[in-house]
This record gives C-alpha cells, sequence and structure tokens, in this order.
C-alpha cells in the first residue's frame, strides 16, 4: 500500500482526493490541479459577478445559481498568477463543499482522470515561505504533475467562514 | 393483533399540548361570577381528548390523573357545581401538572410525583369536601355514588360494533377483572344462518357483577362503545339496600365511607354519566375544525418556489417591455395576468406562514397571574391587536423576549397597591401589551404605568461597569441612558439588576429583535411608567425595496428605512473637519454617506450635487446617503448571503433581479449605527 505514507505525510486530512477516486483537473496558467469529483456540481462559463464590498481580490463576488447565492473565487489571484484574463473560455467549476456552494474560476477545465497509488506522491514541505496546507499531495501523469487540492481546506481556510473583522468598515 | 402506536405519539403530544393551550387560555377567560357554558365545555372538551388519547396510547398515568380533573370538570359543566375562584386557581395548577405529565412521557423523563399527588389530594377534596349545590344533588345520585355489592349490566351493542374495531369479549374479561362474573349471552336477535353478517354484532348480554365495586368502575369498562351499545347499569337491589337503607339520607354515608378510600373516591363521584353518554364523543369532533397539519418545511419550499417565480415573472415582465404592444398584444396581456397571480400566489403562500399574535399574547394572561400573585401586585393586562399576524418563524423568536419585557414590567415596573396608592395611582397596575401594522413593520408595545426607569441608578451603575465616564453621564440624553440598559454589562451579575431596576438579559433580547431584523426602543417616564418598542419586519423573505444605482452596480434599499429623496445643491452640503460631510435639509444637518466611497466603488459621481441623496432612518438616527441615481422601487425576495459565504457589513443581504443578477441589500440599521460611530471617535 503506497498510500500509507501519502497519508502519512498529511496528516488529518481526510477529505482530501485519495488514489482511486476519480478527479477533475483544471489548468491554471501552467499548473494542473485536481480535485475530486464528487464535490464539483458543474461546470459554467464565467459570466459577470456582481463584487462585495469588502472582500479579499480573488473573491470576485457573488452569482445567482439558480436562485442560490454563490461566492465566486478566482484561483488564479489566489494562486498569484500573473496573467489573468476573462473572455469566452474562463471556466467557472461550481463545487459542492460540506456546506456551501462555490465556484471557482480557472483557466480551462482538461479531463476526468484516476490516478492509482502508485501515481501518488506526499505533498513537500517548502518551508514557511508556501503555504502548502491545501495540497493533499501530487500526482504523476505521464509528463504532467497534477497538483491535488484538498479544496474544502483551500476554500473553507480563511476566506470564507470568517466573520469579517471590526477593523474592516472604512468608515468615515 | 398489534398495532405500531408509536407513529401517532407525536401528534398526540402535539394536540395534547395544544388542548393545554386551550384549557389554559379557557381557564382565564371563564369568569366566575357569570359562567360561560361554552368556556367550560371548552376547557372539558381539552381534558377529555387528553384523557382518551392517553389511554389509548397506554400512558396511563396521564389518564388516570385527568380522569379525576374530568370528573370535576363534569360537575362544572352539568351545574352541579359552583365555579369558585379556587377551582379555576386549582385547574390551573392542573394544566401545569397536566404538562409536566405529558413532557415526561414523551421523554421518558420522571415527573414530579409531589405535584401531581398534591393537585390530587386537591382534586379529591375539591369533589368532596365542597357540597354539591343544594337540590341538584338528589338521592338517586347519592345511590348511584354508592359502592354497591354488585351490578346487573344489559349490553346491548349495535350491530356496527365490530366495524369501530370494538370487541365485546375484551369488555366482559375486563369487568370479569372486577369481581365475580354471571354472564348470559342474549341470542333472541340472531338471525337465520343464511341471513347472518359475520362483521356485525348480533348478540346481546345480560352480566351480573358481584362484588365491592363503584359503578364508575363499570361504566369505565364500556366507556369506549357507550355510544355505540345500549348499556344499562342497575345495582343489585338487595345490595343498595344493604348500604342505604333510605334512599335519601344515603348521600352522607356513602361520602363518608369513600372518603377512607381515596382511589375509589374519585370514582365514585362520577354523576351518572350513562344517562348522558353523548358528549363524550361528539365532542372530540369539534376542536378539529378544517385545518391540516403541515411541516414547515414544506411550506418553506413552497415559499422558495414561489420567489423563484415572482423572479422569473419580473424577468418575462422585463424581457416583454421591449416588444410592440400592438404586435404582442395577447402576449402582453397574459403576461400582466401572470404577474397578478403570481403576487395573489406570493401573497397566499405567505399567508399560510402567518399566525395571529395571539398565539403569542395567549400565554401572557398566565404569566401575569402567577407572577403578580407571588409578588403580591395587582396587575391588569391588557392585550391589543391579537389578531395583527406574523410570520410563524418571528412569532417563535419573539415570545422569549416578550416574555422578559413583560416579566421585567411587572417586577420592577410596578410598584407595590401600597406604594401606588400613596403616589395616587390606581392600585391596580397596568401592562398593556398591543401589536399593531406600521408600514412595512409591526410594531410590539409593551407597556406599563410603574414607576419608570431609574436615571440616576442606571448612570451610577454604568459608571462603576465603566461603560460611561461621569462626564458623559450629565450630558447624556435620555434615550441613551436608557439604551444603556441593553449593554451586556447590565446583565451580568444579579445585584445589578437589584440596582439598575432592570437589565437582566436586556441585551439579550435586544440581540433577538435585531437577528430578526427588528428595532427596540425604551421610552420612560418617572413615576409615570415605561414603554418598550419593538419593531419588527412583516416577515423575514420579503422586502419592499428601492433600488439604487452606484458605478453601475445596483444596491436595494428597504423602502421602509427611506424617508425622502432628493437632488442637493452645491450649497447644501458642507464639510466637517475636512472629511467628513453633512447635509442640510431642513434646518437639519445630517450626516452625508458616499455609497461610492463606503464600498469603494469606481463611480463617477463624486459630489453630491451631482447625484441622489436617499435620507434613511433608523432607531431615530437619519444619514444622507450618496448614490448615483434612482433605479426603481420593486418586491425582492430576500437570499441569504451566508448560507455559502459569510456576514459582509453594512449588506443584511442578497437579491436575484429581473435581469437574473445578483443585488446587494443594505443594511440600513447597521450603515447608521456605524455612521453615528465613526462621528463619535
Amino acid at each position: 500500500m503506497n498510500t500509507e505514507p501519502a497519508t502519512a505525510a498529511t496528516p488529518g486530512i481526510a477529505a482530501a482526493p485519495v488514489a482511486g477516486c476519480e478527479l477533475l483537473t483544471f489548468s491554471l496558467g501552467s499548473e494542473y490541479y485536481g480535485v475530486d469529483i464528487l464535490k464539483v456540481q458543474e461546470i459554467r462559463g464565467y459570466d459577470t459577478v456582481t463584487r462585495i464590498p469588502d472582500a479579499p481580490p480573488w473573491i470576485k463576488g457573488v452569482i445567482n445559481l439558480r436562485g442560490a447565492i454563490v461566492p465566486v473565487i478566482d484561483l488564479r489571484i489566489k494562486f498569484r498568477l500573473a496573467t489573468i484574463a476573462y473572455n469566452e473560455f474562463t471556466v467557472m467549476i461550481i463545487l459542492n463543499l460540506a456546506s456551501r456552494i462555490v465556484g471557482i474560476v480557472v483557466d480551462g477545465v482538461s479531463d476526468v482522470t484516476r490516478l492509482t497509488p502508485e501515481q501518488v506522491k506526499p505533498a513537500p514541505e517548502f518551508g514557511a515561505g508556501l503555504d502548502t496546507r491545501y495540497i493533499a499531495g501530487l500526482g504523476a501523469l505521464e509528463d504532467r504533475m497534477l497538483i491535488l487540492v484538498d479544496i474544502e481546506r483551500l476554500l473553507q481556510a480563511e476566506d470564507l467562514a470568517r466573520l469579517a473583522p471590526e477593523a474592516g468598515r472604512a468608515m468615515h | 393483533m398489534s398495532i405500531d402506536l408509536e407513529r401517532f405519539h407525536k401528534s398526540f403530544f402535539e394536540e395534547s399540548f395544544e388542548g393545554l393551550d386551550s384549557m389554559e387560555t379557557a381557564l382565564l377567560a371563564l369568569d366566575i361570577a357569570a359562567v360561560d357554558s361554552e368556556t367550560i365545555n371548552t376547557i372539558f372538551r381539552a381534558a377529555h381528548s387528553i384523557k382518551g388519547g392517553a389511554a389509548t396510547f397506554g400512558f396511563a398515568g396521564v389518564a388516570d390523573y385527568t380522569h379525576g380533573v374530568e370528573t370535576l370538570l363534569d360537575q362544572m359543566r352539568a351545574g352541579k357545581r359552583v365555579i369558585t375562584q379556587g377551582d379555576v386557581d386549582l385547574l390551573l395548577r392542573v394544566v401545569d401538572v397536566l404538562r409536566g405529565l405529558l413532557g415526561a412521557a414523551r421523554d421518558g423523563t420522571p415527573f414530579d410525583a409531589a405535584a401531581v399527588a398534591a393537585t390530587q389530594a386537591e382534586i379529591h377534596r375539591a369533589l368532596h369536601g365542597e357540597p354539591a349545590v343544594a337540590g341538584v344533588a338528589t338521592a338517586a345520585e347519592a345511590a348511584v355514588a354508592a359502592p354497591a355489592a354488585g351490578w346487573k349490566i344489559r349490553f346491548a351493542p349495535r350491530p356496527d360494533l365490530f366495524r369501530s374495531g370494538n370487541d365485546p369479549l375484551r369488555i366482559i374479561r375486563g369487568l370479569e377483572q372486577l369481581g365475580r362474573l354471571e354472564v348470559e349471552a342474549d341470542t333472541t336477535q340472531l338471525p337465520s344462518f343464511a341471513d347472518a353478517d359475520a362483521e356485525s354484532c348480533h348478540l346481546a348480554w345480560n352480566l351480573c357483577l358481584h362484588g365491592d365495586v363503584t359503578r364508575a368502575e363499570v361504566e369505565e369498562q364500556f366507556s369506549w362503545v357507550e355510544d355505540e351499545a345500549l348499556i344499562e347499569i342497575s345495582a343489585l337491589p338487595a345490595a343498595v339496600a344493604a348500604v342505604a337503607p333510605e334512599a335519601a339520607p344515603a348521600a352522607r354515608p356513602a361520602l363518608a365511607l369513600v372518603r377512607s378510600n381515596p382511589s375509589e373516591a374519585l370514582a365514585a363521584a362520577t354523576p351518572a354519566p350513562a344517562a348522558a353518554p353523548g358528549p363524550a364523543t361528539t365532542t372530540r369532533a369539534s376542536g378539529e375544525g378544517s385545518s391540516i397539519r403541515v411541516g414547515t418545511e414544506k411550506i418553506d419550499a413552497l415559499i422558495n418556489l414561489v420567489g423563484e417565480l415572482v423572479i422569473t415573472q419580473a424577468m418575462l415582465t422585463q424581457q416583454a417591455s421591449t416588444l410592440d404592444p400592438v404586435q404582442f398584444e395577447k402576449l402582453l396581456n397574459g403576461l400582466s395576468q401572470l404577474d397578478r397571480n403570481t403576487r395573489m400566489l406570493q401573497e397566499a403562500v405567505m399567508a399560510t406562514r402567518m399566525l395571529p399574535m395571539e398565539a403569542v399574547f395567549s400565554r401572557f394572561p398566565r404569566v401575569v397571574r402567577d407572577l403578580a400573585a407571588k409578588l403580591g401586585k395587582l396587575v391588569r393586562l391588557v392585550t391589543v391587536g391579537e389578531q395583527t399576524e406574523l410570520d410563524k418563524s418571528v412569532i417563535e423568536k419573539i415570545t422569549d423576549p416578550l416574555n422578559h419585557l413583560v416579566r421585567n414590567s411587572l417586577d420592577h415596573g410596578l410598584e407595590l397597591p401600597e406604594a401606588r396608592a400613596a403616589s395616587g395611582k390606581d392600585v391596580t397596575g397596568t401592562i398593556r401589551l398591543s401589536a399593531s401594522h406600521a408600514g412595512g413593520h409591526i410594531v410590539i408595545e409593551v407597556a406599563d404605568d410603574g414607576r419608570g426607569l431609574d436615571r440616576a441608578r442606571i448612570l451610577t451603575k454604568a459608571q462603576a461597569n465603566g461603560l460611561i465616564t461621569a462626564a458623559q453621564a450629565d450630558a447624556m440624553p435620555d434615550a441613551e441612558v436608557w439604551q444603556l440598559i441593553f449593554s451586556p454589562g447590565f446583565s451580568t451579575a444579579e445585584k445589578v439588576t437589584d440596582v439598575s431596576g432592570r437589565g437582566v438579559g436586556m441585551d439579550v433580547v435586544k440581540k433577538n429583535i435585531q437577528a430578526l431584523g427588528g428595532q427596540v426602543e425604551l421610552f420612560s417616564e418617572a413615576g409615570r411608567g415605561s414603554r418598550t418598542l419593538i419593531r419588527l419586519p412583516l416577515t423575514l423573505a420579503i422586502l419592499d425595496g428601492m433600488t439604487v444605482a452606484v458605478a453601475g452596480e445596483t444596491f436595494v434599499l428597504p423602502l421602509n428605512a427611506v424617508v425622502e429623496s432628493l437632488q442637493p445643491a452645491p450649497e447644501q452640503v458642507k464639510t466637517v473637519a475636512g472629511e467628513g460631510q453633512v447635509v442640510r435639509v431642513r434646518n437639519e444637518y445630517l450626516p452625508m454617506v458616499a455609497l461610492w466611497r463606503l464600498f469603494g466603488l469606481n463611480s463617477e459621481v463624486r459630489e453630491a450635487h451631482k447625484g441622489i441623496l436617499v435620507l434613511l432612518e433608523s432607531e431615530g438616527r437619519k444619514v444622507a446617503l450618496l448614490v448615483d441615481e434612482l433605479v426603481g422601487q420593486q418586491q425582492v425576495v430576500i437570499k441569504n448571503l451566508e448560507a455559502n459565504y459569510r456576514r459582509v457589513p453594512c449588506i443584511s443581504g442578497a437579491t436575484i433581479m429581473g435581469d437574473g443578477h445578483v443585488a446587494l441589500i443594505l443594511d440600513v440599521g447597521e450603515l447608521v449605527r456605524s455612521t453615528s460611530q465613526a462621528a463619535a471617535a
């Protein structure tokens, strides 16, 4: 069982995509990412969002998803990608997490793939410089490297659930 | 044959608790000087249903207990008993005990056996300690009450007895448990074999029961079939003669005899229900009315769907507005009809969630009565506007805060009768509960004519708690002093309450009301009383909104907060300390908030005179909000922003506009508060 070291290296991540489950892969710039396909509700084109005051820059705003108000997060801004373009190819992945629905903006959706336990490698430690807590592991897919994202950890962490700090009220 | 009765338990408990509520209401409404038979009937019906249900579902404790109560009530109903205030008090305590018993039966927890025994003993005393109305207690009844040595029973069921699920054999076996039983089946009605219907009962029985059994115990066995059978019960002649040689004086010895045996006494006193078996079952149906129980989640789903429908409808109307009215006449007509129908549907669906305020108010007579008695105060409770309707979820959440306010008024607001008399007031204090519609709000008011709030004490306490400084205290207007009561510091320690006069959990009251989108205001006049005003939105789901645009984005302002809108002249806007802006509107300087600056939007309208000022009012304070333009006015369905995101300052929610876009709804209360905070800082 090769998964053992992988999970051991990233303790405490239970919901992480593990080998054997299907992953939806998407691209951000030149990097490829994978999320558990069971978390994906739908994929849709990017349309206008309603901005939310006082939100961090990577939260683009909210959209109307058939009656539900769903926040949209631009992962490209979150991951500090150099070029961020909104065009007809920009894609939004609607994720259904434990308690909330969230949309993420990515450069493109590639395909659905399944990794064998041998293909999943533990996430490396980068030290203090890079927060890798949301990386559940790395997948070796032929010549590409797939970053397996623990999407719940990534999105629920500090951006969404937290109440806005009192100091954030810019009043005059 | 075993039916799973468990699944009916929930509705039994629900109905029983409702029954207790109506019993309580009726008891409180009961005027002992002029007893209304309908009120007594209501009380009796409730008790009877609980007893019947409890017996069916095997809650023997509840059934037994209620039986005694029913006996007492039956005497009142039949006019055999003069109702005294003591009886009413006793019955109110009984309602409490029953609530406890039912709760215990439901949750499987132990109940307060002492209270049960105490009230049971009281009922017993009430039944036997006080003489029945003279002249009504006839000799015949006395004989009935006497335990006979035996009973002769004629039991002739109607043919359709089996269809109601009754089994005569079970009844006969039950009788057998009471004493030696002689059974003789009467087969005279038995048809010929060819005509016999196996599902009909053609038999009758002549029974002879020997033993020390009360008539009530015998009747109990037939209680389920009393409407479906001819039942004649007569005492065995020899036995009656043995106990009471003469019928008339029999009453006293008989009662004396039963008094020594309490458990039997309750039963023995049941006055011949055989004579009037009707009410027992006919009353059962009358409480049901024409309503059905529906889970709230079903209604909520319906409301959500209608909300979607309203949005879709608005979208269609918007799309159709560009069409040529001549060419598309029929389509447009259809759309306007759809618009009307949608609105009516929406109103109808919303109405299903609406309950009259009575649901809340009805509990207060009891609360006030009990607390007043405990505190030794004389209180008159006046309720106004019970018919005002409010969303069920709001009703549920407003009950506790209101309860708190009423208790506060009674406990701290109203003075003792002597003190009231000394200050020349009516010795009976008045607490007034009222509910009314005002604009898009419902206003609930709790007012008392007590001593009012004590400004000095509140200020002293606030200083001691470090809420304010001595310098601030002197200059503070009354309205702000009263607001201090709502600060959390006032409710932490018990002694704070004693000093300030009020404040137990007032911060919680305020928090709860604010959570409902409401506001609390306090008014007080020393020596004259105080009143608390609660303003609540009519419903939590739909809002009348004014849509405004800033930098191409749409925002919704709750219409009930909008006072007016105007386009100011440049000289109306002044700067304070170089930064803050105020606008002069009819001799009033109002702080001005620019929405583009507040939300960091890139608007081209930077000066007030180029845009529109919307004057907003909340909690008695006004601000002027600068927006680019007014868009329109429409009803919006409030969507929760927190479900998938989080709370955003100054935003109370979001909504979906006709074109499918999301618009944010401004939280005017917070906007006004934060403005004044910023001004104070």
